[in-house]
């Protein structure tokens, strides 16, 4: 994954693009959206995150399969810690959504 | 090796430097190598905030007002600021990565310059946040005090117990992430110096390219951090 050398005018875009989300992040958050302020800030989070991992680390242009497999299955077991723990501690009829 | 291609001669006089240790078949494969054991830790390190995260949430849950009120009491500008912060020392790192990879020692030895400065000015804007909390006694322990928090949101009533599990993790998480930023920047000041000495060439970088991964893992969990922490329900 070494090999790829990213051009500076894609880094600063990149940033530009991540500089911009924190602005409308932060904006969006004062709105009321009802439930749907936090979707929109995970949303954009995670969009963020994309783009800093998919370019800033260079994993689009990761060679090796197995670097990929990694950060797919971690990202699943994250997933499923964070999945199943609220299906449980969220239907203990101590919760009410919103 | 056995799995070496065929044709490759180890144990020969040749001398073998950093840029390919004698147990790899080629450049790649070690380049490949020694990104695959950085990500392999940095699963780790998922799982290790995931575990925190998984505590924020059941908590956010069950004591919404709380956790709403307490991040209300975050300085928005300052967290805003820190991520702008991060952020650009993230495209300094990616710069830097790449003024590796074409072997310009000076640049890497500015833009990691740069990127200890982001950095530092992170952790500055960090413990000026702390330091508010303090005085205002929302640290958890014996003088935590969020009465001043209840007089301001009348509208959602809060249990001062339930008030502290907020800062708890707000401090937790916060706390463990600034430990990892004090740690690259350890890392980058160490990386700052061999760039200095001119050991890294563009055939041999890896330090910096893994030493970057790190820096934008600690970025990626910021990105996470600021709206989970100080966007909560900011719309009062």
């Amino acid at each position: 994954m070494s090999v790829h050398i990213s051009s500076n005018k894609l880094n600063v875009t990149i940033w530009i693009t991540l500089m911009c989300l924190t602005v409308i992040t932060a904006w969006v958050a004062t709105v009321d959206l009802g439930p749907f302020n936090t979707v929109v800030a995970l949303a954009i989070a995670t969009f963020k995150a994309l783009l800093v991992v998919l370019f800033f680390m260079h994993v689009k242009y990761a060679s090796e399969k197995l670097t990929k497999v990694i950060i797919i299955s971690s990202v699943f077991w994250l997933l499923l810690l964070l999945i199943l723990s609220l299906a449980d501690y969220s239907t203990r009829g101590n919760v009410r959504i919103m | 090796m056995s799995d070496s291609p065929a044709g490759v001669v180890h144990g020969t006089a040749e001398h073998h430097g950093p840029e390919l240790r004698h147990h790899f078949a080629t450049v790649e494969q070690q380049r490949d190598s020694a990104a695959l054991g950085m990500w392999l830790f940095l699963a780790t390190e998922i799982m290790f905030f995931g575990g925190l995260f998984c505590a924020y949430l059941i908590y956010r849950l069950w004591y919404f007002n709380e956790f709403a009120v307490g991040s209300r009491s975050l300085n928005l500008l300052m967290g805003a600021a820190n991520t702008v912060v991060l952020i650009c020392s993230s495209l300094t790192v990616a710069m830097g990565v790449r003024a590796a990879q074409l072997g310009k020692r000076k640049l890497l030895v500015v833009l990691l310059l740069l990127t200890l400065v982001f950095g530092l000015v992170f952790l500055g804007v960090k413990g000026v946040e702390w330091h508010e909390k303090w005085e205002k006694h929302h640290i958890p322990g014996a003088s935590f005090n969020a009465s001043d928090l209840a007089r301001e949101n009348p509208q959602q009533p809060i249990d001062q117990n339930h008030e502290q599990i907020y800062f708890s993790l707000y401090f937790v998480m916060t706390g463990v992430h600034a430990l990892h930023m004090v740690i690259g920047i350890w890392l980058f000041a160490v990386l700052t110096w061999y760039a200095w000495k001119g050991r890294y060439t563009p055939e041999y970088h890896t330090p910096i390219e893994l030493g970057g991964l790190y820096w934008h893992f600690v970025d990626v969990v910021w990105i996470y951090l600021f709206p989970l922490l100080y966007l909560i329900d900011r719309r009062h």
